[in-house]
């Protein structure tokens, strides 16, 4: 065969996006979206391993868990997670969007997960501001409040807890600036119907992250809650 | 496979590049090949700097208490008081030497290095997957290696509580841990994203024809460490960043409750804040757990890929196909799962237990049989060959009885009552260094010599090879050997005046003599290799595509190859080691090639 008529042939098909060491668009959106899918394999162990420190300091001291728990207010953690699950659902409409090549769609719903995610963001740093004035953020150099009886190990319980929400915050925020560079990608008009693997695969992350939050709910503000109002 | 239909169709280079500037072409490059070089030649330096701080060390073993000399007098009189190393310098030196010759010297060189630029050529790709995530992996790398090599200069010095980073030891240590924790973050995204990239192109990026059984079996050796970087590494990272809040934020995940220090009690359970003490509660065991999750499948990280690369060598030298090449391949994966089920066995001594150490026990006798059977597959390739002992043969060689020293001798490591008395003492020491050093390095050099040609089209000069060879050899087996005797005989390691102060030493200590003349004479025949190195880039003998007269892809593109690789895209025909092929008209047949030569 001769090369000439190759490179006419590549050059007529040949899309912008095509990276120059795969075979087509589809082998290449089927590679970014496994990279992706092994990107959060690392991100369920990373998580697994704090999970392990909340496992292993929860069984160590079930009371003080449970009264420290009980001292989060629910409803912002509550709305949080409607708010998350709702970005979720723009977030999976925008890859609608996307793969139908309806620009104006996709452009609008990024905007609104992006929106939802950061409503939950400042909801989250409002529940860390009352956790400042109540007094129950462990070290720094803050005073740390709690009853006698559970004055240590709630420090623990909420150790764990700013370190499990201040990662997954911090995941939020790189969501955004992801969210911010689809928007960017979309209005260039680089999202075509042959061409999504980016709001794809930003969509796995996001979905991902908002997991995470269905675990943090319960696992940091529903354990024992019975039990303090029994009490 | 429709892929097969495209055979030849898209010429490697289908558009005229621009001429990218200096800059684009050889430090920020997007070329997996480039990346490969950078990669292999900072791992390279590493490895240099890491024995350096060992050499230091090993003057106050062998001689305590005098003057170092030579660098001595240009370290700062906080770490070496009249060229005598003070204790705490010492640690800083025992510390950096594991962080640096494991995390920015082995696994750099033998997956950044070998992997980058070995694995697209081998599975017949233009590129890896990902070149963008490929640079930033290679960069991000840079930065954790700095900022490790930085924190000698952070008052109170460097990380001095081990490569292991035990609390509460380490929880309390100077400013250095803090940043030993931030280069350690850097490290892993740096591996978490190359591993990625690796799996990747591995599975979408094979060549038309090249069916899985159909790898180099250093292709799948790569994989395997691919795989356990990406599942050991996070865990770890959660654990340091766990580790980083106690030492910034006060927190006490790993400080347990009253920890005295300098005999002031620092933690405690009872009380409120009206005593003026952290809170402790903390398991310092838990760190232990993570890190060792990591930190076992991290040995087979080091240990795969030079057994991938000792596998090609073995094959290519011998002209025979490697024996029982299934079979190495289902160890691959036995193996890299398995590892992942052993951790425990470096915490027999924390009394976890028999019902939890008989687990660990036994999962460590099994993971023995993989690693026995690729041992085993290499050294029957060899039986009835008619070898050429070139220099890559002749460290891949001697690959095969170090690593079995090294892996044999961890037998008695992976039982608790042995264990228990050997744990600590240099026969720990003898033991994984003869699997890391004249093991997995001896594969690196190997492969360095062996591959050497395809990179810059040349040879590397083979009287200096041999000397480097039979230099390297002999002063390895003189440092190591003699641990096993001094760690049988209750020698610890860790110990600043080499054990002088404990009597059931006395008998022992002449062999920290032997030992650290030993590391000086290794120091000094490394010198033929850096000369080697460096000559050969510019007048060594040149060298065409296959040198070796070698049958897998990275043969049939360029010495050295050019952006795209190969001419044209390959096909694939065949398996990996078809070499004395009978009736075939030479002993090799490449991959590539569709008809018997």
């Amino acid at each position: 065969m001769s090369n000439g008529a190759a490179v006419a042939h590549d050059a007529h098909a040949h899309h912008p996006a095509l990276a120059h060491h795969f075979e087509s668009l589809d082998a290449q959106k089927e590679a970014s979206v496994l990279g992706m899918w092994l990107f959060l394999v690392t991100e369920i162990l990373f998580f697994g391993g704090a999970l392990t420190a909340y496992m292993i300091y929860r069984t160590w001291y079930p009371d003080a868990f449970a009264v420290a728990s009980s001292e989060i207010a629910i409803l912002p953690g509550a709305i949080n997670t409607a708010v998350l699950i709702l970005s979720s659902l723009t977030m999976a409409l925008a890859v609608h969007a996307a793969q139908t090549g309806e620009r104006g769609k996709i452009l609008v719903f990024i905007a609104i997960t992006m929106v939802l995610g950061a409503a939950f963001l400042g909801i989250k740093a409002y529940e860390y501001h009352e956790k400042y004035v109540e007094g129950h953020i462990p070290g720094l150099g803050l005073p740390f409040r709690f009853e006698e009886e559970y004055y240590r190990p709630a420090q623990i319980f909420f150790s764990i807890y700013f370190v499990l929400t201040g990662l997954h915050a911090l995941h939020m925020i790189i969501g955004l600036g992801i969210m911010t560079w689809m928007l960017v990608l979309t209005r260039k008009g680089v999202i075509t119907p042959e061409y999504y693997a980016p709001i794809e695969i930003s969509g796995l992350y996001w979905h991902f992250v908002d997991i995470v939050w269905i675990f943090l709910f319960p696992l940091l503000y529903l354990i024992g809650r019975h039990v303090h109002h029994v009490g | 496979m429709d892929n097969v239909a495209a055979i030849g169709q898209r010429p490697a280079h289908e558009e005229p590049h621009e001429q990218p500037g200096f800059l684009r072409r050889y430090i920020f490059s997007l070329d997996h090949k480039v990346i490969g070089i950078q990669y292999a030649v900072t791992g390279l330096l590493f490895l240099l700097f890491g024995f350096t701080l060992m050499m230091i060390m090993r003057y106050q073993l062998a001689y305590p208490m005098t003057p170092v000399p030579l660098v001595g007098n240009l370290l700062s009189p906080a770490n070496a008081a009249g060229g005598v190393l003070l204790p705490e310098f010492y640690n800083q030196l025992g510390a950096m030497h594991g962080t640096v010759m494991i995390f920015l010297g082995v696994v750099p060189l033998a997956i950044g290095g070998f992997g980058n630029y070995l694995i697209p050529l081998q599975i017949g790709a233009s590129d890896m997957a990902f070149p963008k995530l490929n640079l930033m992996s290679y960069w991000v790398y840079v930065a954790g290696g700095l900022v490790m090599v930085a924190t000698f200069f952070v008052p109170g010095g460097s990380a001095q509580s081990g490569w292991t980073s035990y609390p509460p030891l380490s929880v309390i240590a100077s400013a250095g841990q803090t940043w030993w924790l931030i280069g350690m973050v850097l490290l892993i995204t740096s591996s978490l994203l190359g591993s990625i990239n690796f799996i990747v192109t591995i599975v979408q990026l094979r060549a038309p024809g090249l069916t899985w059984m159909r790898l180099p079996f250093l292709v799948w050796a790569q994989l395997g460490a691919s795989f356990l970087l990406l599942l050991a590494f996070p865990p770890l990272e959660a654990a340091g960043v766990l580790q980083l809040m106690d030492r910034v934020a006060g927190t006490s995940f790993f400080l347990p409750s009253g920890l005295v220090v300098s005999n002031r009690l620092m933690t405690t359970m009872t009380g409120t804040a009206a005593d003026g003490l952290a809170s402790g509660g903390g398991n310092p065991l838990l760190w232990q757990h993570l890190f060792w999750f990591l930190a076992h499948p991290e040995v087979y990280v080091l240990i795969l890929p030079a057994m991938g690369i000792v596998g090609e060598i073995v094959a290519n030298n011998a002209r025979r196909p490697l024996w029982g090449y299934r079979h190495m391949v289902y160890s691959v994966g036995f193996l890299s799962f398995m590892s992942m089920v052993v951790w425990a066995h470096h915490m027999y001594i924390t009394g976890m237990g028999t019902t939890l150490a008989a687990f660990f026990q036994t999962t460590t006798m099994i993971i023995s049989i993989p690693s026995i059977v690729i041992l085993t597959s290499l050294l029957m390739t060899l039986w009835g060959a008619s070898i050429r002992f070139t220099v890559p043969m002749l460290f891949a060689l001697a690959f095969m009885p170090m690593f079995g020293i090294g892996g044999l001798t961890g037998l008695p490591l992976g039982l608790a009552p042995s264990d228990i008395h050997l744990h600590d003492t240099y026969y720990v020491i003898g033991h994984f260094h003869y699997v890391v050093a004249p093991g997995t390095i001896f594969a690196l050099f190997a492969g360095v010599y062996y591959w050497f040609p395809k990179v810059t089209g040349r040879r590397m000069n083979d009287v200096l090879g041999h000397v480097h060879f039979w230099g390297s050899f002999i002063c390895m087996n003189v440092i190591f050997m003699p641990m096993f005797i001094q760690g049988l005989g209750g020698m610890n390691r860790r110990l600043y005046d080499g054990g002088a102060m404990y009597l059931h030493n006395a008998e022992l200590l002449k062999w920290n003599v032997v030992i650290g003349i030993a590391a000086w004479t290794l120091g000094l025949f490394q010198v033929p290799f850096i000369v080697n190195f460096f000559t050969s880039i510019r007048w060594g003998r040149p060298a065409d595509r296959n040198p070796w007269e070698a049958t897998t892809l990275e043969w049939a593109a360029p010495s050295p190859p050019g952006h795209g690789n190969f001419d044209t895209t390959p096909a694939v025909y065949r398996g990996p080691y078809e070499y004395s092929v009978p009736g075939a008209r030479r002993d090799f047949s490449p991959q590539s090639e569709q008809e018997p030569a």
